[in-house]
């Protein structure tokens, strides 16, 4: 893995390369779990950015042409009503990717809110955490079932009642940074010295988990993803005409024997992206919390 | 010791009196008439009212709550808006399946994933160590219904070695009864093996530096009792603790899996209620199983002690 390029000899002796350059090519063979996980990222959401200028029509229906194999003109075959499930599983991305940074950024920011007071504020603290240990209970995909159950489902529910669990995980986070860092003599020095709680909390505090959520995002990105795709292969996430993994998988279940590409197009790729976001958490976390990546 | 147990029971208690606050506000809190959601779409304002009635809907919340939750407590979940039928009922004949599902999965995951992680701690940093940690990452990132799908296809309907789906009680032999779980069990327990497989590498990888392997090792303590009697029960605990933990993630592939082997089992029948917005069943079975994984990080917590006696309480 770390094996380098052998400059030559000549150049070597001449003129030593300066040292630990920040340089974009060392940083990759030092994170190759991390670029790899981070390029792949990156390029599938370029294709899904980009899905309605190639991709072809996700929705339309072509029954001359039901259930076709892979070929030149369908590179992932069709399904039973004759779709593209080229076009299909290009625009299942955009869902994807997009519950999966919705539900990071949300539970984030909701559990950073919780946390911080729950781990500051003693009083608040031993209210909060029991109810938090009464959610985490509840096993996250049937809790997003019953929400999504109680409405009309849409891509946004989806996204709420993914974040719902999620979000005692990172209070707990938050609040053991928490816990350790007030107890650290600088912070007593500053609250010694006067300084506003507000302050304290911003300045010396905040940072401090900044780190373990930026690797606790890509592990809840991944989950969200992956549970995303479940209530909709359950019939209880985006509605059906939606063209997300889940639901491609859900709709082609019977046709398993005859037209498996249904299937396991779909079903690669949301492996694939949910393996890059591991392994971009993976790499982020050998990087930014090396106490946790021994723990690991 | 009793204290601690005493204690311990206590907030299991205060927990689970929690998510049944979480289970009944379920309904309520959510927009919009609950008699209505029930009713569906297509339901007149006649149904809505009768539904109102038999749910005790008009009542204030508090009492809704305690008469809800005296009906819990003594196993009454309430009716199947659909069959008529008491939920306990319906629960109590779609819990062999499921039953029989988890543990085959716990037993294959746990022995699978421990064997795993001795292995690749035992030789870490080689090739062995490596192939194995990139299992667990990928066993992570495939859905539970791909891997279930895949292996269909494969086994089932290429090789034809295993029935394709369903389900065979115990009672009519063990043969078929274990033929149709084997697909079942290696979906619903490759996330499981992952997670167990990591932690036990790591714990063992820090138990494998103490002085006391070092020592078994001077005195010739032959690899295999070193590995699994000196090193595996010292670093049980977080190994435990995983296994109690992941019963969250068994739960929400339980259901899944159901539906993809299809296994008339609990799973099968909360997602047969959402399509029918079956309410209750909903909440039974939600109850139920946050009270599984409650009642298993119990004894989890329990059984430290047992596995390192320094711990007491």
């Amino acid at each position: 893995m770390s094996a380098r390029a052998a400059p030559p000899a000549a150049a070597a002796v001449t003129a030593p390369p300066p040292r630990a350059r920040p340089s974009f090519g060392r940083f990759l063979r030092r994170n190759p779990t991390m670029a790899l996980g981070g390029f792949i990222l990156i390029l599938l959401l370029i294709i899904a950015l980009a899905a309605p200028y190639f991709a072809g029509d996700p929705v339309s229906m072509t029954p001359a042409q039901r259930l076709k194999p892979p070929s030149a003109e369908f590179w992932f075959g069709t399904d039973h009503l004759g779709r593209d499930v080229f076009a299909r599983t290009v625009y299942g991305a955009r869902i994807s990717l997009l519950v999966g940074l919705s539900v990071a950024i949300f539970s984030i920011v909701v559990g950073l809110a919780i946390g911080l007071l729950a781990g500051y504020f003693r009083k608040v603290d031993a209210v909060v955490m029991r109810l938090m240990d009464g959610l985490m209970a509840i096993p996250a995909i049937l809790l997003a079932i019953a929400l999504v159950a109680l409405t009309k489902a849409s891509v946004f529910i989806v996204i709420i009642a993914i974040t719902i669990p999620e979000v005692p995980r990172v209070v707990r986070l938050v609040r053991a940074v928490v816990l350790s860092v007030r107890e650290a003599p600088y912070v007593e020095a500053a609250v010694a010295s006067g300084t506003r709680t507000l302050r304290i909390i911003r300045r010396h505090i905040l940072p401090n988990t900044i780190a373990p959520l930026i690797v606790q995002s890509t592990y809840i990105c991944a989950s969200a993803i992956l549970v995303e795709a479940a209530l909709s292969f359950l019939g209880a996430g985006t509605p059906p005409d939606v063209p997300t993994w889940g639901n491609m998988i859900a709709q082609s279940r019977l046709y398993l024997s005859v037209a498996p590409w249904t299937i396991f197009c779909p079903g690669i790729a949301l492996a694939i992206v949910v393996l890059a976001v591991n392994l971009l958490g993976d790499g982020l976390r050998d990087r930014l919390d090396p106490r946790l990546a021994r723990r690991m | 010791m009793l204290g601690y147990i005493i204690r311990r029971l206590g907030s299991t208690v205060l927990v689970m009196g929690i998510v049944g606050v979480f289970v009944f506000l379920l309904l309520h809190l959510s927009p919009g008439d609950p008699a209505a959601i029930v009713a569906g779409d297509n339901a007149t304002p006649d149904q809505i009212a009768q539904i109102r009635e038999r749910l005790g809907l008009d009542d204030p919340l508090p009492v809704q709550f305690i008469r809800w939750s005296g009906g819990v407590l003594q196993g009454d979940l309430g009716i199947s808006i659909f069959s008529n039928e008491p939920v306990a009922k319906l629960i109590g004949e779609r819990l062999e399946p499921t039953i029989s599902l988890s543990l085959t999965t716990i037993v294959f995951a746990v022995v699978i994933a421990v064997s795993f992680g001795v292995l690749a701690a035992w030789r870490a940093g080689t090739l062995i160590d490596r192939a194995l940690m990139g299992f667990s990452v990928l066993g992570f990132s495939v859905p539970v219904f791909v891997v279930g799908y895949l292996l269909i296809y494969l086994f089932s309907i290429n090789l034809r070695w295993l029935p394709v789906q369903g389900y065979a009680p115990i009672a009519d032999g063990i043969g078929p009864w274990i033929q149709r779980l084997i697909l079942p069990t290696i979906a619903l327990g490759l996330a499981y093996v992952a997670l167990i497989a990591r932690i036990t590498r790591t714990s063992m990888l820090e138990v494998l530096s103490e002085d006391y392997i070092r020592t078994a090792k001077a005195k010739g303590v032959a690899t295999r009792p070193m590995l699994l009697k000196h090193a595996l029960k010292n670093a049980g605990v977080p190994i435990v603790t995983v296994i109690g933990i992941g019963i969250a993630l068994l739960i929400g592939g339980v259901v899944i899996t159901e539906t993809v082997f299809n296994i008339p089992g609990v799973g099968r029948l909360v997602v047969d209620a959402i399509a029918k917005r079956d309410y209750p069943i909903i909440q039974g079975v939600i109850l139920l199983f946050s009270g599984v994984y409650v009642l298993v990080n119990l004894l989890v917590d329990l059984s430290y002690s047992f596995l390192d006696p320094r711990i007491r309480y």
